[in-house]
């Protein structure tokens, strides 16, 4: 055990040793750049200065963390000693992405009010998080969802379901944000693509594998800090600028926008009523299925914690969110009428929607430096840059957990390990999952991507949430019916999200799509159900029988937390 | 604390403060989950059949109804959980404590 520690000590040194020379690197490279002149992005020195705070900071919380984790429970639920309050923020800081944070304003950049839809279907789920899973969630598992399913299931087809569902979800969220975490960086720092994507799987790696679930809050927290901090100057900056009156703020939108009036009201992107649908059902669901946030919920003392860590990811995503929106508006009219932010054609003209320099994406980022300069913009830079590692790390955190505990504990070695094996094999997880997420980002550079948060969101609705809602709330489910019902969820929702336009068309360049919604949820999550109950009710089996006489002693801990998990020690 | 035996899990399921709880909660909190679904539904359903509405100014601005209409589909998200949740501190979290004290827990 002392020489364990012992090693990870002198490999947290060496790690710490690379991301620092890779810092130093970029650095240099930025100056080369700069003297070349032929870059086009500016040095930004506060960024880089600001970014290496942020890494030194949370490195050292990681080295705090990590002399504190010890157990499983340490690892895996930072030893259930987070208070509502800062799961609340964690959370929050899990949830606000750097695809909601930059997509959600860039696409209210491009299209106005049609942001606004991802917004409100990113927030509508906690509600339901909160009233129907959050405190059973606590009361009934231990470190991952796939606890609770197997709460009175059988073990090892339970779990090898669970940890697909999670591993699936974890992994195309893991490429989006590599994959944007790349470009970004790329962008911002003048750093090389594939050294930016190494440099986040290194940082992701030493969060998770030193300092677990300890390590990967408080980096969640101080980022969900910086980054509503940041959000709330920004939206204030516009909103000054417009004296504090949202009709002069739209007015000169709608002037300077090409759309004209037509971004204050509903457009393209909702075309059909079924894929609105759909996609309403993934972002609502979804949600309620992400591995990493259900996760969260263990971190607490009690149910009562969970319930107040929704109520308050809920008020912060909530305020998040308006806050993009101003943002977004903000980007329309402070940046369209300044060529500077564009890419400028030889006549001088240049498109307003899609010519902004580096992207859509960058609106937020170039935003950042209109209203407050080049400061301003490199900490909203480091920020961004930070809410990427918080999310992968997250996500490194859940796929590790659900590799250790799920699939080795429970289902090869069935319950024969030792505490000390599992956190060993956690950690290596985390690290062979880190380098998978380098290779992926690497190869998936060029790709279109844009779809692998919706993915994310259709399989954790069509897979891990019908169980889990199933598992806690009908008694007459059944192994077979949950296995059914979630297999046939998340293969369905895969299968017809690359048969469907985003894949069969965009990336593989066919004509027509096989499966013709851009979002699969509504059928997925259909089929999903549907097996649970079908599965469930002509499970005529001995063991079937059982599992649905155990529905009444696991109510009674779902409904009081008698028994509960940690409840012992308070 | 260990798990319960057969008997005092028989107990606290008859407990009639138990049934109160458990029916009252559940059926307070799937009020709230399909509020929000409703709301939410709502708004998508509108999007889809009627942008126009969504599209119509009012007052003498460039103001749309689609505004207020979203924002306030975020409000309410976060209404709904502060209305649970105050509801849980005041009554839920009380029946659930004599529950525990009458079977012996705590």
């Amino acid at each position: 055990m002392t020489s364990a520690m012992l090693c990870f000590r002198h490999g947290l040194a060496i790690l710490v040793g690379a991301v620092l020379l890779c810092g130093l690197v970029s650095s240099q490279a930025l100056a080369v750049g700069a003297i070349d002149g032929g870059v086009k992005q500016p040095v930004n020195t506060e960024a880089i200065v600001m970014f290496l705070a942020f890494v030194a900071l949370t490195l050292g919380i990681t080295k705090w963390a990590a002399s504190r984790t010890k157990s499983t429970s340490d690892f895996y639920a930072a030893g259930g000693g987070i208070t509502g309050f800062q799961n609340g923020l964690a959370i929050a800081g899990d949830y606000m992405s750097a695809a909601s944070f930059l997509g959600v304003s860039a696409l209210i950049y491009k299209s106005g009010f049609d942001g606004l839809i991802y917004s409100v279907g990113f927030l509508v789920g906690w509600p339901l998080v909160l009233c129907l899973i959050a405190e059973r969630l606590r009361n009934l598992g231990k470190y991952t969802f796939a606890d609770v399913v197997a709460f009175r299931l059988e073990q090892r087809p339970i779990r090898i379901l669970s940890a697909a569902g999670t591993l699936t979800v974890v992994a195309v969220y893991l490429i989006a944000q590599m994959v944007g975490a790349g470009k970004l960086i790329e962008l911002l720092f003048g750093l090389d693509y594939l050294y930016a994507v190494i440099l986040v799987g290194v940082l992701m790696i030493v969060y998770v594998a030193f300092g677990g679930m300890v390590a990967t809050t408080w980096v969640q927290i101080i980022k969900a800090c910086l980054l509503l901090g940041g959000a709330t100057f920004m939206a204030l900056a516009v909103l000054m600028h417009f004296q504090f009156s949202p009709e002069a703020m739209f007015k000169a939108a709608t002037e300077i926008h090409p759309g004209g009036q037509s971004i204050m009201g509903p457009g393209k992107l909702v075309s059909d009523p079924v894929s609105a649908v759909s996609l309403g059902l993934a972002l609502m669901f979804g949600t309620a299925g992400l591995p990493h946030i259900l996760m969260r919920f263990f971190t607490v003392k009690d149910a009562k914690a969970a319930r107040k860590s929704v109520l308050f990811a809920t008020g912060f995503i909530g305020y998040f969110y308006i806050l993009t929106f101003i943002i977004g508006f903000g980007a329309i009219t402070l940046l369209m009428n300044d060529p500077a932010y564009f890419t400028v054609a030889a006549d001088g003209g240049f498109d307003k929607i899609e010519g902004l320099r580096g992207g859509n994406n960058m609106a937020a980022i170039h935003l950042s430096k209109a209203v407050g300069g080049s400061f301003f913009l490199g900490f909203i830079s480091a920020v961004a840059f930070a809410t990427i590692l918080a999310v992968v790390a997250g996500l490194t955190l859940a796929g590790a957990t659900a590799i250790s505990h799920d699939l080795y504990a429970n289902v090869f070695a069935r319950g024969t390990t030792t505490e000390s094996d599992e956190v060993r094999l956690s950690k290596i997880s985390a690290v062979v999952i880190g380098l998978i997420a380098v290779l992926l980002g690497y190869v998936f550079e060029e790709q279109n991507v844009a779809f692998m948060v919706g993915l994310a969101f259709a399989v954790a609705a069509s897979c891990n949430f019908p169980v889990l809602l199933m598992s806690m709330l009908w008694p007459g489910m059944t192994t077979r019916g949950a296995v059914i019902g979630g297999w046939l969820g998340l293969i369905s929702a895969i299968a017809m999200m690359v048969l469907g336009p985003a894949v069969w068309v965009k990336t593989f360049g066919y004509m027509d799509a096989i499966f013709p919604y851009e979002h699969p949820a509504l059928f997925s999550m259909t089929l999903a159900f549907l097996g649970v109950w079908l599965g469930s009710k002509f499970d005529q089996s001995a063991r079937g029988n059982a599992e649905r006489a155990a529905f009444a002693a696991q109510f009674v801990r779902s409904e009081t937390g008698i028994g509960a998990e940690g409840s012992a020690a308070h | 604390m260990a798990a319960l035996d057969e008997a005092r899990l028989e107990a606290i399921r008859r407990d009639p403060d138990f049934v109160r709880l458990t029916t009252a909660r559940s059926r307070f909190a799937w009020l709230m989950a399909l509020s929000m679904m409703a709301i939410y539904f709502g708004f998508i359903l509108l999007i889809a059949f009627d942008k126009d509405l969504l599209a119509t100014r009012f007052g003498d601005g460039v103001m749309t109804l689609g505004i207020p209409i979203g924002l306030g589909v975020i409000l309410s998200a976060f209404v709904l959980t502060g209305i649970y949740v105050a509801r849980a501190n005041s009554t839920y979290d009380a029946l659930s404590e004599r529950i525990k004290a009458k079977a012996g827990v705590q």
